[in-house]
């Protein structure tokens, strides 16, 4: 049809062919807002995600070299190698601690702030975020001076006439690090999700003979669970991949995912091994997600 | 006679600094009483119902329910349950798990639980949705659940804030006679709140009304409407005329247009009064027709009429500044009048209330 249709109001009476063409012209209009934030994905995501994907097929020269030929799976295979089973092991038990003393602390917290007044909630919340304007990497630095050998900790601890105390570079420190780094991901989510709660089931819970501790078992719990899920995933998946703490709090002396990746890259030389070891890992997050999703969406 | 089921001696509630929510409540509602507290939103109304469901506690006054002290103690320890105004239905459970919390708090056994929750459902015709979640029924499925769920445990006294709001006209009408039957069915003291007049004439066995904080008057519903004690409660409920007055000697009163009217017994010797009329005990006559005795009549001229179907309403100037509303039934016998026709409005003696500020 040579004749272009336009959707001009006003000038003539609606025909289905006018209404397809004003519909197409809106789905037209919808795509063009949103081709910037296209862009940017598929350039910056999508692609590099791509040729990791096709990386961890590909094979590794004596010297280090990546060689686009020879496509194998030796690189998956060795995914299940004791060391790697050791490394995620560690990885998985470190993250799930870091989720869990996130949600146990923040739990609380948001509550509190979520019951406060407007304005007591919006001066709190900006506290949570102030952590934000510094630099992440700043922030953790400052945490080797607290955790030292001569830091905050010890000194504490001498005072009370005990010994040093070196947190530094141990696990403990990592995940001190971490639930530090990642708590207002949690408290955030969680927030939100308790504001938004009608408190008149609460009230209508404790109207039924509930005692207050079983009215948030039975009605709050439940009912902010949306929060606890983006929270956890929130948590969780930066936790498992994390790089910059274990190499500053860890001293390097236990491998996570996050290290053994980059050092598969930067060390190893072993880009197709690194690469699988990536996608393993999304796909195994990915799944947990999903999961998880599901299990909290069947709470509501 | 049976100790009262509620009692609130000299109850005060003030939120903060300044705001008196409640002040000065007397109030005794008889057990199996309907009773409705009726008032504008503001009125403490629902704050009223708040402390004696133990989810606000007075400042200051007594709540008892059959007899013993609630004080300061919480909702689930007081054999009261609550309506609630949005029915606060638990959106993650079941009909049945929401109708079922009450007994299963109180630790009944669960083979009882079973039955008693079967039963009310059945009573409130929705044994077919026990399974479905609340946001799958209408508006009128869930009021009948936020009722199931409160009945269930047989409570002392049901509290009710205005559990029909949400409904529309029809249907409100319906639950209407519907709780007033299953009131007198399971035979539960209910406290009503409601802002709604005619919600609370046509259920309440007695009615309070509230306004600023305080109780203004306590009766049944032809006591409220009929006898109006103060210029409030008059404007509240119903549509009235008020006409301010000067006694001028026993049972008379002259009007602001000079004319002498006959007022009813009670009156203070000499001062001001206002007389309140309803507009259904106001009639209108053409000349040449006869005016029974024993009438106030004024002559008026019709300013406005306005058509609701089954009557006519009418605004009358009598000289006194503000109009008369006068309503007339719609009935072919009657006539209508036109404005600008010049009649009689007249209205028997005793049809006047006195009402003070």
């Amino acid at each position: 049809m040579a004749k272009t249709i336009r959707a001009a109001p006003g000038d003539a009476p609606v025909t289905p062919e006018l209404e397809q063409a004003a519909a197409r012209a809106k789905s037209r209009r919808g795509f063009l807002i949103s081709l910037p934030a296209y862009v940017y994905l598929v350039l910056l995501f999508a692609v590099p995600l791509v040729l990791v994907l096709v990386y961890s097929f590909a094979s590794r020269s004596s010297t280090g070299l990546t060689l686009l030929e020879d496509w194998n799976m030796g690189s998956y295979r060795r995914l299940f190698s004791p060391l790697v089973a050791e490394i995620a092991v560690r990885s998985f038990v470190l993250a799930t601690l870091t989720t869990l003393i996130c949600l146990l602390v923040s739990y609380p917290f948001a509550y509190y702030i979520a019951t406060r007044s407007a304005r007591a909630r919006n001066i709190l919340l900006v506290m949570v975020m102030i952590p934000f304007w510094s630099n992440f990497l700043v922030r953790t630095y400052a945490w080797r001076v607290i955790l030292g050998t001569d830091g905050f900790v010890s000194q504490i601890s001498r005072l009370f006439g005990g010994e040093e105390i070196r947190v530094l570079f141990t696990n403990t420190a990592v995940l001190i690090g971490l639930v530090y780094g990642f708590m207002p991901f949690m408290v955030l989510p969680l927030y939100a999700a308790i504001e938004r709660l009608d408190w008149g089931l609460v009230e209508a819970a404790r109207d039924l003979y509930a005692n207050g501790w079983t009215a948030f078992r039975k009605v709050t719990l439940p009912l902010s669970m949306p929060g606890v899920v983006a929270g956890s995933i929130l948590v969780f998946i930066p936790s498992l991949g994390a790089y910059v703490t274990p190499a500053i709090l860890g001293g390097g002396r236990t491998t996570l995912l996050g290290d053994y990746i980059v050092s598969q890259f930067l060390t190893a030389r072993n880009w197709p091994f690194g690469s699988a070891l990536s996608i393993a890992v999304m796909a195994v997050m990915l799944l947990a997600t999903i999961f998880y999703f599901r299990a909290g969406a069947k709470t509501l | 006679m049976a100790e009262a089921a509620v009692e609130l001696v000299d109850v005060r509630k003030q939120f903060g600094d300044d705001v008196v929510a409640v002040d000065s409540l007397d109030l005794t509602i008889e057990d199996g009483e309907f009773f409705s507290l009726l008032g504008p939103s503001g009125c403490g109304k629902t704050t009223t119902l708040r402390m004696i469901a133990g989810f606000e506690f007075p400042t200051q006054g007594s709540i008892r329910i059959h007899g013993a002290e609630m004080g300061l103690m919480p909702p689930n320890e007081r054999p009261v349950n609550t309506v609630f105004q949005s029915y606060a239905l638990f959106p993650h459970m079941t009909v049945f798990e929401n109708v079922a919390f009450g007994l299963e708090m109180q630790k009944v056994a669960k083979a009882d639980v079973e039955s008693r929750v079967r039963r009310v459902l059945d009573q409130v015709q929705l044994s077919q949705r026990a399974e479905a979640k609340p946001s799958q029924l209408s508006g009128g499925m869930q009021q009948r659940v936020a009722l199931a769920r409160a009945l269930v445990n047989e409570p002392e006294v049901l509290l009710l804030d205005e559990p029909l709001g949400a409904l529309d006209l029809k249907l409100r009408q319906n639950m209407q006679l519907e709780l007033k039957d299953l009131q007198s069915r399971v035979g539960v003291t209910f406290v009503y709140v409601t802002h709604d007049q005619e919600e609370a004439l046509t259920m309440s066995d007695r009615i309070g009304v509230m306004s600023e904080g305080r109780l203004l008057q306590v009766g049944d519903s032809q006591d409220i409407y009929e006898r109006p004690r103060s210029r409030f409660v008059a404007d509240f409920i119903g549509e009235i005329n008020i006409i301010e007055a000067e006694v001028t000697g026993a049972r008379i009163a002259k009007l602001a247009n000079g004319a002498e009217v006959g007022i009813p017994e009670g009156h203070p010797p000499n001062g001001a009064v206002a007389l309140a009329l309803r507009p259904e005990r106001l009639a209108l006559h053409r000349d040449g027709e006869s005016v029974p005795d024993g009438r106030n009549r004024l002559r008026a001229r019709i300013t406005r009429r306005t058509y609701y179907g089954d009557v006519f309403y009418y605004d009358v100037d009598v000289g006194l500044g503000e109009v008369l509303e006068v309503k007339e039934e719609n009935r072919p016998e009657i006539g209508t009048h036109d404005i600008g026709d010049e009649v009689t409005v007249s209205w028997s003696v005793d049809a006047a209330n006195l009402v003070s500020e």
